[in-house]
């Protein structure tokens, strides 16, 4: 049965860091990265080389920023599309963190987010690092053809993010903090076209959602902002047609798969996906606004398309998932400016 | 809708299927032309240079096609085919262009793995199905034209 957490302790996002691309800084969050390489490279010389680079980047990045050594992280946790998680434990096997590799595809940085945060609540650690990420070119390898093949998408597929986020998360108060946690279950809605995740996972981000409103006694109206990994527009427009017909109220909702891309003019179809799209939203745009005091509250929803490139080829459908984090800003202690 | 408890599959499918946008046919139709006419065009006027060079319709025609197989291997290889293909759609990929596209790319892609495990093993990934099935069907092909051919005759 689903439940719906809320820590018993303080838990709290201290500092974040995202890394991208050259397709990710000329979209419209671009200048809030905190690290783009052009080349997409990130100074390797093969894709999942270099997607384990931009990890590796990215909580670098995280720990400068906060001043903090990596003997002060007790874990990180952290996932990616490829298999085995490759990205992950070769991006992160330097650091001599104790790790745990995860995998929940897309809405793999709001399971680091959740796993983290039940680990620190629980006592057992002071502070984890949560790490996410995808590149474009090391997932069209895995799961559609080689980078240089010419073909055309469909309207409603979605174009892979190339980066990553990190984000640090302290057993104590703090200006972010988080307030609730749902752990999703896996939806089969029937869709197996590959070419249709944001379908595949709208489902799963509806049950998700009607499920915490109805066990964590919140209502939509008391967050400033509904969010969902990569639906996509296909996907949000379901989502919201879903919501409607239940009578659940998402007008404050957005997609990062939406505000990563400028979908007018970057050939991105549906948007953006992958494990980095809403860890690189998140980490870039979404929290440092919440560590500015600009946004209060945000339900923060990341979808998961579990597919694999073989169970699509054996006819089986998609799966979808979506976790849940509720995050919370603490405006009353907040001193940090307002920006424009 | 009172009970969303589970989302039927099938009533789910169909829905979803049916409010995706299709691709764009009457635009992917118009670009397809102008892009493989274009190419055509220009096969056909490397064709009759050839022909002015070796006199031969038969060996004018043959290094027609190899240049166009090797324009969209060196293209594919600058990171241009894909991007014109997105564009031209069946247009790049129907004519020879596609097939040297369709070999050059998983080529490049698995040159990570080495040449022997990548390349070697890799190259026929995409045009692997056309080949076997080109060259099984046109032995059956032969198989019937031999019938026939023994039948009528």
């Amino acid at each position: 049965m689903v439940r719906t957490v809320r820590p018993e302790h303080p838990v709290s996002v201290t500092v974040t860091a995202a890394v991208g691309g050259k397709k990710e800084w000329n979209g419209p969050l671009g200048a809030r990265f905190d690290y783009i390489d052009e080349s997409d490279r990130f100074g390797k010389k093969t894709w999942e080389q270099s997607e384990a680079e931009s990890q590796a980047i990215a909580l670098r990045l995280a720990l400068n920023k906060s001043s903090l050594r990596e003997t002060d992280l007790d874990a990180v946790v952290a996932g990616d599309l490829l298999n085995q998680c490759s990205s992950s434990s070769y991006g992160l096997m330097n650091f001599r963190i104790p790790f745990l590799g995860i995998f929940g595809a897309c809405s793999t940085p709001a399971e680091g987010l959740l796993i983290s945060t039940l680990m620190l609540d629980g006592g057992h650690y002071r502070r984890i690092g949560v790490v996410s990420s995808s590149h474009f070119c090391s997932a069209e390898r895995q799961f559609r053809a080689p980078v240089e093949y010419g073909g055309q998408r469909p309207p409603t597929a979605q174009w892979t993010v190339t980066g990553a986020g990190a984000f640090i998360l302290e057993n104590a108060p703090g200006r972010v903090q988080i307030d609730g946690l749902q752990i999703g279950r896996i939806v089969d809605a029937g869709i197996d076209d590959p070419g249709n995740m944001g379908a595949a996972m709208a489902p799963a981000a509806f049950e998700a959602f009607r499920d915490f409103f109805e066990f964590s006694g919140k209502k939509p109206a008391d967050y400033d902002l509904i969010l969902t990994g990569d639906l996509g527009a296909e996907g949000s427009a379901i989502l919201k047609e879903l919501a409607l017909r239940a009578g659940i109220d998402l007008k404050r909702h957005n997609d990062c798969g939406l505000m990563i891309y400028d979908r007018a003019t970057q050939d991105v179809q549906s948007g953006g996906s992958g494990c980095g799209c809403s860890a690189a939203v998140m980490a870039s745009y979404i929290l440092p606004q919440m560590f500015e005091g600009n946004v209060g509250s945000v339900l923060y929803a990341a979808t998961g398309a579990l597919m694999s490139a073989d169970a699509v080829k054996q006819g089986l459908c998609i799966p979808g998932i979506a976790h849940i984090v509720s995050l919370k800003a603490d405006m009353k202690n907040n001193r940090g400016e307002r920006a424009q | 809708m009172q009970d969303q408890k589970d989302i039927k599959k099938t009533t789910y499918k169909d829905y979803a299927e049916k409010r995706a946008s299709p691709s764009p046919l009457i635009r992917d139709t118009f670009l397809a032309f102008i892009f493989g006419g274009a190419l055509c065009v220009a096969g056909q006027g490397l064709t009759a240079l050839c022909l002015a060079w070796t006199g031969s319709e038969k060996t004018a025609g043959t290094l027609a096609s190899l240049a166009l197989i090797a324009i969209a291997s060196i293209l594919t290889g600058f990171g241009v085919f894909d991007k014109a293909a997105r564009y031209g759609g069946a247009g790049m990929l129907v004519p020879i262009t596609g097939f040297s596209n369709a070999m050059t790319s998983p080529a490049i892609d698995a040159k990570s793995e080495g040449w022997v495990l990548g390349v070697g093993a890799k190259i026929f990934n995409v045009a692997g199905p056309v080949i076997l099935y080109g060259t099984l069907s046109s032995a059956v092909y032969g198989l019937i034209y031999y019938v026939l051919k023994t039948i009528i005759l």
